[in-house]
């Protein structure tokens, strides 16, 4: 006599057992290459069509002064480490200059009270952390389209770069340094601003003084803090890990419109 | 559903084609998805556990839901908060079980996220990817309903099921776990037709529209969106409450298939193949 497992219990068996393997199997899968390569493919995907939802160029929503959060909560760096910025920050960064520079005619030097005389946009924004809590803050600064007009684009531009004067991660080839990257159409979008003052106050320093960047429609990583230098390239591969940021270095979205 | 054969071997036995081909496989690419999407959406949440209402939040004495992990001398307890309420759930949320096995501050245990370590960038990269294959699997179902026929033949309820006779005697029979034989077992009943199509119409839907409204570039684009759900904070609560419905539903849908025949209706959701018993209806 033989015996024989009944087809359902074999059934349910199975499914236990791929079940149980599945769970040990994630980890590993996720950190697969191949698999990472492919589930990138869905950041193609979101960015393309965010980009055709937003070709009219949309405007991200604007409140209104009673919607202003009763603090304007400070994430990642809240103050750089170092005697350069120490030194800056000592006297007001009277002495602090934004370079403008790469794939530009013009290179820039700018001190905050040149900035501060250019024509200035204030708007009212949702900050949206990829880790998921939000909070809103009013923005002064001068629209960054401006000012790459100014330096005058050369042909094959084709990102900004923001190196920043934070190093985030401590290391020693300065692979730690906070950057970040974003397109010309970006650049060019009417809310992108260099921000220097926040609720109507010189930026404070846990939130990035005396420079920051507003991209509206992405997520809180790109909107880089202590500014130092802005390049143009055509190509940010060459840049720390190449991925365009700090944080798209260590496995985030370089579109960060979800 | 045509019948295609009575079975020699047991009289009064007959098999239908129930399913077509489309609802199978997308019933199963939908499983699939749902299933990982779940999971990573928990990784994604252990990032801020705490769930707030209107456009921005972050302060978690004023969230709506929490989950943390407070120190107690030298060892870690975790506290789930909602609304007013503290409940004690140290070993499954606040604080559960970490790689060395030793408690560890996390809001959901490593046995419900991928990846089971926090990892936030790759959570974020199977959530997306597996939305975009919900959202595209969804597509294709719903267009294969509507061309076919099967979305307004197949669920939506007929007439003669909507009389509140019928509906009560449904109710009766579910609580007693009688499922219908006979011709009756060819269709959906009613109550399985409204499940399904608040699970099509409503609950699945409201998954993809929430999820967008935490998107700040699709917040732009249709800002409707955050007039709809109260912002983008609420939509993410909603998010998460929707989930939970989804969960409970999953949970009622798969006691219903075992409870009616678990081999006879899994095999008809993979072969297409199901079982009527049309002449012993009075056992
Ligand atoms: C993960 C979430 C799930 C959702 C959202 C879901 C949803 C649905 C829906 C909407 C239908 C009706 C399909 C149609 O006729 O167009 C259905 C049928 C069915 N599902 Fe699921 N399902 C899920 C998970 C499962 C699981 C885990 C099982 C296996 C145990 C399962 C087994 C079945 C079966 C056997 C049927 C056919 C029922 C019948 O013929 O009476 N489902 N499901």
């Amino acid at each position: 006599m033989s015996t024989r497992i009944p087809r359902r219990r074999f059934l349910a068996g199975a499914a236990a057992g791929a079940g149980a393997l599945a769970l040990g199997g994630c980890d590993r899968l996720v950190q697969n290459a191949d698999v990472e390569r492919i589930l990138r493919l869905a950041e193609r995907l979101t960015m393309g069509a965010q980009r055709a939802l937003l070709s009219g160029g949309a405007l991200a929503r604007e409140y209104s002064e009673a919607e202003l959060s009763p603090v304007f909560r400070s994430n990642g760096t809240s103050r750089p480490a170092g005697e350069a910025y120490a030194a800056l920050a000592e006297t007001g960064f009277a002495d602090w200059r934004l370079s403008i520079d790469g794939l530009v005619q013009r290179p820039l030097s700018l001190s905050l009270a040149d900035l501060k005389q250019l024509p200035s946009r204030t708007q009212i924004t949702r900050h949206d952390c990829v880790e998921g809590w939000s909070a809103i803050g009013k923005w002064t600064g001068v629209p960054l389209g401006l000012l790459l007009q100014t330096a005058g684009l050369a042909a094959n531009a084709r990102y900004a770069v923001f190196h920043c004067a934070d190093e985030y991660e401590r290391s020693a080839d300065g692979s730690g340094r906070y950057y970040e990257s974003i397109d010309l159409v970006d650049a060019f979008h009417p809310q992108t601003i260099l921000a220097y003052a926040l609720n109507g106050q010189d930026l404070p320093v846990a939130n990035g003084a005396p420079l920051r960047l507003r991209v509206e429609r992405q997520l809180g990583y790109k909107q880089a803090k202590y500014l130092m230098r802005i390049e143009v390239v055509e190509s940010f591969a060459h840049i720390s890990r190449g991925r365009g940021g700090f944080w798209e270095d260590r496995g985030y979205e370089w579109y960060a419109g979800i | 559903m045509n019948t295609l054969v009575a079975d020699a071997r047991k009289p009064g036995r007959l098999l239908i084609r129930r399913h077509s081909v489309a609802v199978r496989v997308t019933h199963w690419i939908n499983v699939i998805c749902l299933a990982v999407l779940l999971l990573s959406g928990l990784q994604i949440f252990n990032a801020h556990p705490s769930l707030h209402w209107g456009q921005s939040g972050f302060e978690p004495d004023r969230a709506v839901l929490d989950i943390t992990a407070v120190a107690v001398g030298d060892t870690l307890r975790g506290v789930t908060r909602v609304g007013g309420l503290a409940v004690p759930t140290t070993g499954v949320l606040g604080a559960s079980a970490g790689s060395d096995g030793a408690l560890e501050e996390r809001a959901f245990p490593s046995w419900l996220t991928i990846p089971s370590y926090r990892d936030l960038a790759s959570g974020r990269r199977w959530h997306f990817f597996f939305a975009w294959g919900l959202v595209l699997n969804g597509a294709a179902y719903l267009l294969h309903g509507l061309v076919s026929g099967h979305l307004r033949r197949g669920l939506l309820p007929s007439a003669d099921q909507l009389t509140p006779r019928h509906l009560l005697r449904e109710v009766a029979d579910h609580a007693r776990l009688h499922f219908p034989r006979g011709d009756e077992a060819r269709r959906y009943n009613a109550l399985q037709k409204l499940a399904y199509l608040s699970v099509i119409l409503i609950l699945l839907p409201g998954m993809v529209a929430t999820g967008l409204t935490m998107s700040p570039g699709v917040d732009a684009a249709w800002p409707w969106l955050l007039d709809l759900f109260g912002g983008r904070q609420s939509a993410r609560t909603l998010h998460f409450v929707t989930a939970s419905l989804l969960i409970l539903f999953v949970a009622v849908h798969v006691a219903m298939v075992v409870a009616s025949g678990a081999w006879n209706n899994l095999r008809s959701m993979i072969t297409g193949r199901y079982a009527i018993h049309s002449e012993d209806s009075s056992s």
